[in-house]
């Protein structure tokens, strides 16, 4: 069996009456590509969210590599090596791309920032922008300055949430390059709509549904699934 | 290197001000610098940070009672009082950002409004150390800085402009520095900033003493260099004046609280010689900025002509 970055047991966390996250059991391979997929509302951010700390599950216990971080602060998990990118577009709009990345380099103490920022930009192939400001950026780039401020962090599992939305298809295929060029050194936890990025990427796939664990496995396995085809493909018959 | 040319060249021209001007703006000179000092000081937690605090007067009055009293009380030379009213800045804005930063936004701005209006009313009721409403006037002997008679324009003036020197390059090297790039994150974007790995809380809490520091100078100065310390500098005019400099010559730029304080300044001695409701002038000043020019006059000049303004 392979050994495990990050693992999650019993994860559970109610807004209101509502069960978003529900006895979720996960596990983390190191060095894979793992994807998360799922319904909308079927609790995949805020899965991530209890992961990565950003809220505090009800139940449940996390650990990574061994150690437990449960009650560990969001800005500590990311020191030991959790790196978040979020769904919804989060820089610093008022500073140059240089600075948005120098940020995430200098938070783990990188020496050299000059060398650190371009190696960065440069892997999500937006060198030559470094000096222009964020904010004036298009939607593609900033999804791209996003990852880019993950990959400065050097992380020990990149969390990316939905980092293709609004990527142009020439984007995507350059993505999917680069997410690939990334392991084994750093795993990889990908939550994606697109499927053929899914299934082009990922080694093994966990589908959440209802904030329950509905099937986990390699890509065919997944297709395969008469649940999965059920609640989440769209197919009521699978024979149909 | 056109950046640091630039503020030696601000420092040379206020030397070169104080030799022509005559000796009642030489003066005020004085005061704008330490006043500017004040400012940079909120200008550090507002402008680059975007901490809103509107209880900045608790720290520069730490500063000047911090220096006053002991000077008054313990005849403490005026060199170490200085030190002291530094410190007490910074250790005031320690224990103000302890509790006051476990909020933020408009519940930040009224949890240090409340802290500052505590310090003004104990000052008011400990009026036999104090001299509360009153004040207390420190003595030319008691003035004596380094060897200066602070009583005195020249040797004011110098003393002041060390400060105000001082503080220039500190705040230069600080804005330039990592943590000033971590103090502009937390004002961009505070969500992201901790997911980066930064602690907001601590991160905050740095930059409100680093701020309080400023302003405690600025407080033990005017103390030593006017020789007057009164409870209406802890009022909450004194929070809302260094916030007017800060945001008329420019928030987020390091010579925005000079230009802010000179014109203010000014402005104010020019309305109280027409009215006695002089805060009215003040406050249509606040008023026409937030409307017209809500980044200040050095913020548009960054914005428009000069993107390395820092």
């Amino acid at each position: 069996m392979a050994a495990m970055i990050l693992e999650a047991h019993g994860l559970t966390k109610s807004f209101g009456g509502l069960r978003a996250v529900d006895g979720v059991d996960f596990a983390l391979h190191t060095g894979e590509i793992h994807a998360l997929i799922g319904p909308n509302g079927a609790g995949k951010t805020t899965f991530v969210s209890l992961l990565s700390g950003r809220i505090a599950p009800d139940q449940g216990r996390i650990s990574l590599a061994g150690q437990d971080i449960t009650r560990m602060p969001a800005h500590q998990r990311v020191r030991q090596g959790i790196a978040y990118t979020f769904q919804i577009t989060a820089i610093y709009p008022g500073l140059s791309v240089f600075d948005n990345v120098a940020l995430a380099a200098q938070a783990r103490g990188a020496r050299d920032l000059k060398t650190e920022v371009s190696t960065a930009l440069t892997r999500v192939n937006m060198g030559a922008l470094a000096s222009q400001r964020a904010a004036t950026l298009s939607y593609g780039h900033q999804r791209l300055l996003e990852v880019a401020m993950g990959l400065a962090l050097n992380p020990r599992v990149l969390i990316l949430d939905e980092p293709t939305q609004g990527l142009a298809s020439g984007e995507i295929a350059g993505f999917i390059a680069l997410v690939r060029s990334l392991v084994p050194h750093t795993t990889v936890l990908l939550i994606e709509h697109n499927m053929d990025v899914v299934m082009d990427l990922a080694q093994r796939i966990t589908v959440l549904n209802h904030g329950q664990v509905l099937a986990q496995g390699t890509p065919a396995e997944i297709r395969a699934n008469r649940a999965v085809q059920a609640a989440y493909l769209g197919v009521a018959d699978a024979d149909a | 290197m056109k950046v640091w040319a630039l503020h030696i060249a601000v420092v040379l021209a206020l030397i070169a001000a104080q030799l022509v001007l005559p000796p009642y703006h030489a003066n005020n000179l004085s005061r704008i610098m330490v006043l500017a000092v004040f400012a940079m000081g909120y200008n550090i937690s507002f402008g680059y940070s975007g901490l809103l605090s509107l209880g900045h007067a608790l720290l520069f009055a730490a500063g000047m009672y911090g220096a006053g009293l002991l000077v008054h009380h313990a005849g403490t030379p005026a060199l170490p009082a200085l030190i002291a009213g530094v410190l007490a800045g910074g250790v005031m804005a320690a224990l103000v950002g302890l509790l006051a930063l476990r909020t933020a936004g408009v519940s930040f701005m009224i949890v240090t409004l409340m802290f500052a209006q505590v310090g003004f009313l104990t000052i008011l009721y400990f009026n036999g150390v104090t001299g509360g409403d009153e004040g207390i006037a420190l003595t030319a002997p008691q003035r004596l800085f380094a060897g200066l008679d602070l009583t005195q324009d020249g040797p004011r003036f110098w003393v002041a402009l060390t400060l105000f020197t001082v503080a220039l390059i500190a705040n230069l090297t600080l804005v330039q520095s990592r943590f000033g790039r971590v103090m502009l994150a937390m004002r961009e974007n505070e969500k992201r900033s901790r997911m980066l790995g930064f602690n907001p809380y601590t991160v905050k809490l740095q930059i409100l003493i680093i701020s309080g520091l400023f302003s405690g100078a600025a407080g033990a100065a005017y103390a030593l260099l006017f020789g007057y310390i009164g409870g209406s500098f802890a009022s909450v005019q004194y929070s809302i004046l260094p916030m007017l400099y800060t945001l008329m010559g420019g928030a987020g730029t390091v010579l925005g609280p000079l230009l802010g304080a000179g014109l203010m300044f000014y402005l104010v001695d020019f309305a109280s010689g027409l009215t006695s409701a002089y805060l009215m002038v003040v406050g249509a000043a606040l008023v026409a900025l937030v409307l017209f020019a809500p980044k200040g006059i050095l913020g548009t000049i960054r914005e428009r002509w000069l993107p390395w303004l820092p």
